[in-house]
C-alpha cells in the first residue's frame, strides 16, 4: 500500500474548491477558489483573521464538512474514502477527552472502535503516551491533568491508530505561552520521529513559522488562500532559531500577508 | 453533630405540632362522652385521655411508635400481621414496576432520540399519560389485567407502578443521549464509527449521570403507584391494603403504623439508591 503511492504525489490535494453554508441568513462562503497541494512530509499551517475558514478546511479535509464545488483529495482518494482507511488523526481546539474514561481508556477509544486487538492496544498505549511524554499518567481520569496534559493526551489519541495525516485545529490555543513553546517543541520532535504530514490551524505567527515547512495565509469574507510561503527554515529547529534574521522575514512576510488580506475588505 | 443538629430540631417541631394537635383533635371525642354521661371534665383531666385512646381521631407520635413497633417485631414477619410481611409485598410490587419502569424508559428514550418521528409522535403522549391521575386509572388496570385472566395480583400492581416511574427515566434519559457536543460526535466520525458504536461509547455513557439522578424519582414514584395499586378493594396484603383496611374499620393506628412503615420503605430505597448511584459515579471518574 505504501509503495503505491509514490513519494511525489500529494498528500492533500485541493483545487479550486468552494464550500458554501446555507444558513438562516442566507448563503455563506466559507471557502472561494482554495487551491493547494501538500506533500507528504510537510508541516502545514493555516493562518488568519477569525472567519477566514481554516477550520472549515481542516473539517473539510477530514470529510466533517462537504465541499460545494471544485475536488479534495487525500492520498489519491476522496476524503470519506480516506477516512475509511484511517488516514487521518484529528485533535480539537478542546481536548475533548472523556470524563468516564482514564487518560488510557481515552486514548483505547479510537482502537476499539476500529477493532485493533487488545494486546495490540495495550501496546500502542504505551507507545503513544511515550511519545508525548505522559508515561505513567495513564491510570488517572482527565479532571486529575492539567490543560496541557489533556491536549497532549489528545494527540496521544489522535496518533494511536497510526493514521499518516495529523489535522490539528489550534490544539494550543487555549493554553499560556510558556507551555504552548513546550508543547511546540514536543510536536516538532513527534513530527521529525513519525515523518507524518500535519495540517495546523493557529492565530499565532511565531507558532506557525517555528512549525511550518508550508504556511498557509488566508484571508475572510469570502474565505481564500492569500500567500503560501515555503519556509526555508532548516529541519532541525532550536527555540533560539526564533531569533535569527530568517524567521524574522519570513515572520514579516506572513504579516504583510495577513495585512493584505485585510486591507481588500 | 452540625448536620444534626438542624435535622433534630425540625423533628422536636414536627413532634410538637403533632402532640398538640393530637390533643386538640381527640379532646372533641372526650368532651363529648361526658357530655352524654352528663358529668364535665376539665382540660387537665381531658388530656391524657386524648393521649390514650383506642380510635383516636389523630393518634399521637407515642402511640403510632408503639403500634408500629408491634407491627415490626410483635409477630414473626410471615405473620399476616407483620409490617415486614406486608412491607415486603409492596416493596417487591415496587422493584418489578421500578424495573418495568427503567426498562421502559429507556428503550422509549433510545427510540425517540433515535427517529425524529418517536420524537414527535411519542413524547406528547408521554406526558399526557402523566396528567391522568393514577388513583382514577388503577382501578381499571386492575380489572383489565383480571379480564385477561391475569388473577395475580403482582402484573397489574408493577404496571401501575411503572406507569408512573419510567417518566422520570424517560425524560432524563432523553437529555442525557442528547448530552454529548458536537465535537464528540465529530471526533467519532473521524474514527469512521457506526450509529452502534456512537451509542454504545459516547452516548449511554454519557447519560449515566443523567440516569442515576432520575432514579431516586423514580424508585419513590413506583413505591407510591404500588400502594396506590394496593388500594382498591379486594387487595390483602401490602402497605396499602394495610392502610385501606385501617380507615376502612375505623382502626387509625393501623392506618398510621402502615403509613409511616411505607415511610420507613421510602427511605430506605432512597438511601440504597443513593448508594448505587456514588458506587457507578466513583467508577465512571467522577471527582471525589
Ligand atoms: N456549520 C456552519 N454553518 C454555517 N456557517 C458556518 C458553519 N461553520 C462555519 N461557518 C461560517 O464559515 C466561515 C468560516 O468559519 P471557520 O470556522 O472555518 O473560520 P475559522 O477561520 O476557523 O475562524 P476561527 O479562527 O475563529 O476559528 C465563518 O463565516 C462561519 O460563520
Ligand atoms: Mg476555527
Amino acid at each position: 500500500m505504501k509503495d503505491t503511492i509514490s513519494q511525489n504525489q500529494p498528500v492533500i490535494e485541493a483545487k479550486g474548491l468552494n464550500l458554501v453554508f446555507q444558513t438562516a441568513d442566507g448563503p455563506v462562503q466559507a471557502l472561494k477558489d482554495v487551491n493547494l497541494t501538500v506533500a507528504k512530509g510537510d508541516f502545514v499551517s493555516f493562518i488568519g483573521p477569525s472567519g477566514c475558514g481554516k477550520t472549515t478546511f481542516l473539517r473539510a479535509i477530514a470529510a466533517l464538512e462537504h465541499p460545494t464545488s471544485g475536488t479534495l483529495t487525500v492520498n489519491g482518494m476522496s476524503p470519506d474514502e480516506a477516512r475509511r482507511k484511517r488516514a487521518y488523526g484529528y485533535v480539537f481546539q478542546a481536548a475533548g477527552l472523556y470524563p468516564w474514561r482514564t487518560i488510557r481508556g481515552n486514548i483505547k477509544l479510537p482502537l476499539e472502535i476500529m477493532g485493533f486487538s487488545k494486546a495490540d492496544q495495550e501496546e500502542r498505549v504505551q507507545r503513544v503516551l511515550e511519545l508525548v511524554e505522559l508515561k505513567g499518567f495513564g491510570k488517572k481520569f482527565p479532571w486529575q491533568l492539567s490543560g496541557g496534559m489533556q491536549q497532549r493526551a489528545s494527540i496521544a489519541r489522535a496518533l494511536a491508530f497510526d493514521a499518516d495525516i495529523l489535522l490539528m485545529d489550534e490544539p494550543f490555543g487555549a493554553l499560556d505561552e510558556i507551555v504552548r513553546d513546550r508543547l511546540n517543541e514536543e510536536v516538532l520532535k513527534l513530527w521529525a520521529r513519525t515523518g507524518k504530514t500535519i495540517g495546523f490551524v493557529t492565530h499565532s505567527i511565531p507558532e506557525a513559522v517555528y512549525l511550518s515547512t508550508k504556511i498557509v495565509v488566508m484571508s475572510p469574507r469570502p474565505g481564500r488562500i492569500t500567500d503560501v510561503i515555503d519556509s526555508p527554515l532548516p529541519k532541525e529547529r532550536p527555540l533560539d532559531i526564533r531569533d535569527s534574521r530568517e524567521f524574522i522575514e519570513i515572520a514579516h512576510r506572513v504579516r504583510e500577508g495577513l495585512r493584505a488580506g485585510h486591507h481588500e475588505d | 453533630m452540625n448536620r444534626a443538629l438542624p435535622v433534630l430540631t425540625v423533628l422536636l417541631g414536627i413532634l410538637a405540632i403533632w402532640y398538640a394537635a393530637a390533643v386538640w383533635m381527640n379532646a372533641t371525642w372526650v368532651f363529648d362522652q361526658a357530655e352524654r354521661a352528663g358529668t364535665t371534665v376539665t382540660w387537665a383531666e381531658a388530656i391524657p385521655q386524648t393521649m390514650a385512646q383506642e380510635r383516636p381521631l389523630l393518634p399521637p407520635p407515642h402511640q403510632v411508635g408503639a403500634e408500629l413497633w408491634k407491627g415490626l417485631f410483635g409477630q414473626a414477619v410471615t405473620s399476616k400481621r407483620s409490617l415486614v410481611y406486608h412491607g415486603y409485598v409492596t416493596f417487591k410490587g415496587t422493584m418489578m414496576g421500578f424495573g418495568l419502569g427503567i426498562v421502559a424508559g429507556v428503550l422509549l428514550a433510545m427510540a425517540i432520540v433515535r427517529f425524529r418521528v418517536m420524537d414527535m409522535g411519542l413524547m406528547p403522549w408521554a406526558i399526557i399519560s402523566q396528567t391522568i391521575p393514577i388513583v382514577a386509572l388503577a382501578p381499571m388496570i386492575i380489572t383489565l389485567s383480571s379480564q385477561l385472566g391475569l388473577t395475580a395480583r403482582d402484573v397489574p400492581k408493577a404496571i401501575i407502578a411503572a406507569y408512573l416511574s419510567f417518566f422520570p427515566v424517560l425524560v432524563s434519559m432523553v437529555k442525557g443521549l442528547r448530552s454529548p457536543d458536537q465535537m464528540q460526535l465529530d471526533l467519532l466520525k473521524t474514527y469512521g464509527a457506526g450509529e452502534m458504536a456512537t451509542f454504545l461509547k459516547l452516548r449511554l455513557p454519557a447519560s449515566m449521570p443523567y440516569f442515576f439522578a432520575s432514579l431516586k424519582v423514580a424508585v419513590a414514584a413506583s413505591l407510591v403507584g404500588t400502594i396506590v395499586g394496593e388500594l382498591p378493594t379486594g387487595a390483602i396484603e401490602g402497605l396499602g391494603a394495610r392502610m385501606l383496611i385501617g380507615s376502612q374499620f375505623g382502626e387509625p393506628l393501623i392506618m398510621w403504623a402502615a403509613l409511616f412503615a411505607a415511610a420507613i420503605l421510602a427511605g430506605l430505597l432512597i438511601v440504597v439508591v443513593g448508594v448505587v448511584e456514588r458506587l457507578a459515579a466513583r467508577r465512571m471518574g467522577v471527582r471525589a
